[in-house]
């Protein structure tokens, strides 16, 4: 096998600066990051798809298995306190992490698509009527277009679009025209996934909350990138993904404000979502387990809680600080590259960019620079309208993150360049 | 760089740069459409088959330098082969980016598939280059429906 994991050496390397913050120290607490793959050292830039695992996440999930596995709630041996305590800490740290108000807005779930189904069947389901309308943009991820279609062909509803122009920002000043007295949702994506735009998601609310509509932010890309504050945002719902702030996979985090989600029909029926049950009528539990049927995601929601504890540590300023700096040189460099177009061009960015080169398919692009041992994703994105919108098939995506260094950019654009020399 | 270059060997890239046989067919007797939707390759093969033979054969579309090359190949090794013959290259074809990366193949026996070889190396890849055999394989069948190697 060429494909090994093996450990390197690490050498020091000239930094960005950014005063109390030091990437060489970082990267020792990601044990992905000293190794090999295809024979070179990982260079990892595909953070906005997954971002690696810190080894104080990885030791409290394996600990939780080695020590005190057990199934939560309803259990009186020792193990079984012990873990639910852990469980609901975890639900506590998240519940300050976001700033909500109440533990049990805090629902645990699989990730950012499930919170976004289940937003769609609960909420969408009891209050929306035919020919109520909802407001998506074109920048979408598809998890937040085909939830909402398969709703909207279930009863009757209309899907209005947003549009973005050619920086890949939205057209806000079409957002008032798009609203009606049908409108009964804005769903929006807080950080696009494939062009990098850090949407204005505050003047959004505001606008449609002078219209009572209520706004679900999908968080996946900007729970790991900006300070989230849900009561000063003053969205309606939240929801992001464990795996994408250094947490486990099969973990993600539903917010909702108590008074929408104590409203909402149940999502799952099963075991703890119950108070009682009997053949004739069941009586649904309280938040949050109303919504947390059959065991959940026990070590899942642990190593979240421990993931956001590692987050927290870094200084969230200082992360912020480090990508800006990573973001534009890295867009500096990249644009010196004769032939490369970068997609997405949005004033507030985040640390992500996608880019074409000539006419060389970007899934060509991403196995050249993976036999320098660089990560990088190439495809649509999940956001085909984004696609179409830049008529592109597809993009090539550097995502970068605080752990990611000044000499990795410049090695993505070494590997470009003889990307083109192959291609020429 | 070695698997890289033996990836994208030269005929790869020339064939990427100047497709052989590119275009639609008019008199298509068979013609069927591939989609790689992981990658949004789109590539359609026209056959003209007359008296149990490929008399022509072309491809339309666009896709990633695996698929256009292997599609372009496909085009030049196929023309006045029989149907079976057509079959037996696609199951040697299928050997070719299949087989396991241990494993010793007759290199001159392959002819112009030997430069898939590389392919074996690179799993994410191998659909790249079986889309133009799956969806001439499907002409055969004169299956109307779109060919997916998902």
């Amino acid at each position: 096998m060429r494909h090994g994991i093996v450990i390197r050496d690490k050498k020091p390397i000239q930094e960005i600066k950014v005063i109390g913050f030091d990437v060489n120290k970082i990267r020792e607490d990601f044990p992905i990051l000293s190794t090999l793959v295809r024979g070179k050292p990982l260079i990892y830039l595909d953070n906005a798809a997954t971002t690696q695992k810190p080894q104080i996440v990885i030791h409290n999930v394996s600990n939780y298995y080695a020590t005190y596995n057990s199934n939560i709630h309803r259990g009186v041996h020792y193990l079984s306190e012990f873990a639910t305590r852990k469980y609901e800490i975890a639900r506590k740290s998240i519940r300050k992490f976001i700033n909500s108000q109440y533990d049990e807005e805090i629902i645990f779930l699989r990730g950012t698509t499930e919170g976004i189904n289940l937003i769609a069947q609960t909420y969408g389901r009891k209050n929306f009527k035919e020919g109520d309308e909802i407001i998506l943009t074109e920048m979408e991820h598809h998890s937040n277009i085909v939830p909402w279609q398969i709703l909207a062909e279930e009863k009757n509803l209309k899907l209005k679009v947003l549009p973005i122009d050619e920086n890949g920002e939205l057209i806000l000043e079409d957002l008032v025209k798009l609203i009606t007295t049908k409108t009964k949702l804005i769903s929006v994506v807080h950080i696009s996934n494939s062009l990098g735009t850090i949407n204005p998601i505050e003047e959004i609310i505001q606008i449609a909350h002078s219209y009572g509509i209520p706004v679900l932010l999908d968080g996946a890309q900007s729970i790991q990138h900006l300070k989230i504050d849900v009561r000063k945002l003053d969205c309606d719902f939240f929801v992001f993904s464990g795996h994408k702030i250094f947490g486990p996979t099969g973990i993600g985090v539903l917010y909702g404000k108590k008074i929408l989600l104590d409203d909402m029909p149940p999502y799952q029926g099963g075991g703890d979502m119950i108070k009682s049950v009997n053949f004739e009528k069941t009586i649904f539990n309280d938040l949050p387990y109303k919504y947390e049927a059959g065991t959940p995601n026990i070590v899942g929601a642990i190593g979240l809680a421990e993931a956001i504890k590692y987050f927290e540590s870094v200084a969230i300023e200082d992360i912020i600080n480090y990508e800006t700096h990573l973001l534009s040189y890295a867009t500096e460099l990249l644009s010196e590259i004769k032939g490369l177009r970068i997609i997405g061009t949005a004033k507030n960015k985040a640390s992500v960019i996608s880019f074409v080169i000539n006419d060389i398919h970007p899934h060509d692009i991403g196995t050249i620079v993976d036999m320098d041992g660089i990560a990088i994703r190439t495809g649509h994105h999940c956001t085909e309208p984004v696609m179409r919108h830049f008529g592109v098939p597809a993009t090539s995506r550097a995502s970068f993150c605080f752990y990611n260094t000044k000499d990795e950019v410049e090695q993505l654009a070494t590997s470009l360049q003889k990307v083109i020399q192959m291609f020429s | 760089m070695d698997e890289i270059k033996e990836l994208y060997q030269q005929m790869i890239l020339d064939h990427n740069k100047e497709p052989r046989n590119y275009g639609k067919l008019n008199n298509a007797t068979n013609i069927a459409q591939g989609h790689n939707p992981l990658c949004g390759d789109k590539i359609d093969i026209y056959l003209v088959i007359d008296d149990g033979k490929i008399q022509d054969v072309k491809f339309y579309g666009s896709g990633c330098a695996i698929s256009k090359a292997s599609s372009s190949i496909m085009t030049t090794i196929l023309k006045g082969k029989t149907i079976d013959e057509a079959k037996g290259l696609f199951e040697k074809f299928h050997n070719v980016v299949t087989s396991d990366t241990e494993s010793e193949i007759d290199v001159i026996d392959l002819g112009k598939l030997a430069v898939f070889y590389g392919v074996r190396e690179f799993p994410a890849r191998i659909k790249c280059a079986s889309l133009p055999w799956h969806t001439m394989m499907d002409a055969l069948e004169k299956n109307e429906s779109t060919t997916s190697t998902e």
